[in-house]
């Protein structure tokens, strides 16, 4: 398999340096000033509380050359205020909004199912199970927009290797965490609510075991926002973007092809393989172009959003209309 | 009604109108408009338009329904507010969201079923707006005029039909205002029925012995 190589990739190419520095000494000051208000109010109740990882602290990792982009990164202030997590509600600034209301620690991750070592793990135990590799991918929304954002995780393999799933394993299922006191999109409205919780994404096996499918703990060289899927997401970045689980609590490995959220939603809109596609138009609306956050003019977009070279040979032979 | 009072009241629909507009020139002066103001400044422009139009819907029904005849001196300046946004709607999606892609442009017309009602809604609210005037009331004749202004609600129940076929899952904003083009539309259903029947019985009473 073919992986595109090029030069080390710095953070100086994805934010001038000293906007970069500005920008960690007011993400500390602000972390400062969320650590003081949520320790003075709640170390009382709950000495857990202070455990709570602060929003912005820095996550190390090492750049991987392998992984990069020529196009510049979506400034960090879009990454962070422009997005779909309907946990938090249905509007793009929701997610940003709310994210206040999430709480990332204690956290645990259910891996069950078909494998050897089946385990709960903590946050902390996942965090330290890889290498953290730093990787610019675009992100492409089924709505036709698109992002690049500098992710920072492990891939995704390295779980699966170290749990080590059986022959009967041929899916791997990922399911968000369901709280409505921490997910306002949660709780129900006049019309119900807007989706089937817990919200449920899933890979065929082939394809979480591609080194591009990233387990994902941070972004701009610092742990992920909670509005983006803090405290530990996937990105799989040749599909599109609602593919990738946010907040994840559990991970399961099935035999049968998961029913995921919004494929029981509008199982004509959005098929299990959403695969980024311009030949395949959305019911209603094209996907042949894209408008890159930060661009006036909207873009073509690409084959598995640009990835074909190292993902189009998991599909060979497979009628991409029908397994849209 | 004093015209004090008609000027008073016709400043107030300009200011609420334009405001809107304001409020997005606003935002674009704070650089506030969402990472995505292409798609931010169409929603918007789309939900005013929307807006406006249902209030010009409303004046025949609240005549009907709380007797109110004031409202009628405001309905064509609603009428052609609202027509004044679908137009800046559709021209934002023109010029700068496809940049005059006619190829592309067409085929989303042609093929997605929501961009085809919003057009027709567009298309259909021109005649309106060109037949605001009262030299075009009296050369079409009330009657005619009336019966061609009947379209307004046509384009209305197509503005309504947009909305909800682009949002998306879960979305529940359409349906408030397929709510109130539902009542606006059964308060004139009411009226027209019970003005069938008054001159049904009328009829009746005419040929009674």
């Amino acid at each position: 398999m073919h992986v595109r190589r090029g030069g080390g990739i710095k953070s100086s190419e994805i934010t001038p340096y000293g906007a970069y520095l500005d920008r960690r000494r007011f993400m500390a000051g602000l972390a400062g000033m969320a650590v003081g208000i949520s320790v003075g109010a709640q170390l009382d109740a709950d000495p857990a509380a202070a455990a709570e990882v602060p929003a912005g602290a820095p996550l190390k990792a090492t750049p991987n050359p392998a992984f990069k982009l020529d196009d510049k990164p979506t400034p960090f202030k879009d990454v962070t205020s422009y997005n779909n997590f309907y946990e938090f509600g249905l509007d793009k600034d929701d997610p940003a909004k709310h994210a206040h209301l999430l709480k990332t620690r204690p956290w645990t991750v259910q891996v069950e199912g078909h494998v050897k070592k089946a385990r709960t793990y903590d946050i902390e135990d996942l965090l330290k199970l890889a290498p953290m590799e730093e990787r610019v991918y675009s992100l492409r929304c089924v709505e036709a927009w698109s992002m690049v954002i500098p992710w920072i995780g492990y891939p995704l393999s390295a779980l699966i290797k170290a749990v080590e799933p059986t022959g009967q394993a041929k899916y791997v299922e990922f399911q968000t965490l369901v709280n409505p006191e921490m997910f306002p999109g949660q709780r129900k409205g006049f019309f119900g609510s807007s989706l089937d919780w817990p919200y449920t994404e899933g890979l065929r096996m082939d394809e979480a075991m591609h080194p591009l499918a990233l387990l994902t703990f941070g972004l701009y060289g610092q742990v992920l926002p909670n509005q983006n899927g803090a405290p530990l997401r996937i990105v799989v970045p040749w599909k599109y973007g609602f593919k990738s689980g946010k907040s994840l609590v559990k991970i399961r490995f099935v035999t049968e092809e998961p029913r995921t959220t919004w494929n029981k939603s509008a199982p004509q809109e959005y098929g299990f393989y959403s695969n980024v596609n311009p030949e395949v138009s959305h019911p209603r609306w094209s996907q042949a172009t894209e408008r890159r956050i930060g661009e006036f003019r909207r873009r073509e977009t690409k084959m598995f959003n640009g990835y074909a070279d190292q993902v189009a040979a998991l599909y060979t032979g497979m009628d991409l209309k029908k397994f849209y | 009604m004093s015209s004090r009072a008609r000027i008073a009241l016709k400043v107030a629909v300009w200011v609420a109108c334009l405001a809107p507009l304001g409020h997005l020139g606003l935002r674009a002066l704070q650089d506030d408009l969402t990472a995505n103001p292409i798609d931010y400044i169409t929603d918007r422009l789309g939900k005013t338009a929307l807006q406006i139009l249902l209030l010009s819907l409303a004046v025949t029904p609240l005549r009907i329904a709380a007797g109110l005849s004031w409202p009628i001196v405001l309905r064509r300046l609603l009428g052609l507010f609202a027509f004044a946004y679908v137009v800046l709607h559709f021209l934002v999606w023109a010029l700068v969201d496809h940049f005059l892609n006619w190829p592309q442009m067409l085929e989303d017309i042609v093929k997605r079923p929501y961009v085809t009602v919003g057009m027709a809604a567009l298309v259909m609210l021109i005649p309106l707006a060109a037949t605001s005037t009262a030299r075009m009331i009296k050369r079409l004749g009330g009657r005619r005029w009336r019966l061609l202004h009947r379209l307004a609600y046509a384009a209305g129940i197509l503005a309504v039909v947009h909305f909800l076929w682009l949002a998306k899952q879960g979305v529940t904003e359409p349906y408030y205002y397929a709510a109130a083009l539902g009542l606006l539309m059964a308060v004139r259903g009411w009226d027209w029925m019970r003005s069938a029947r008054r001159r049904a019985t009328a009829v009746g009473a005419r040929g009674a012995p």
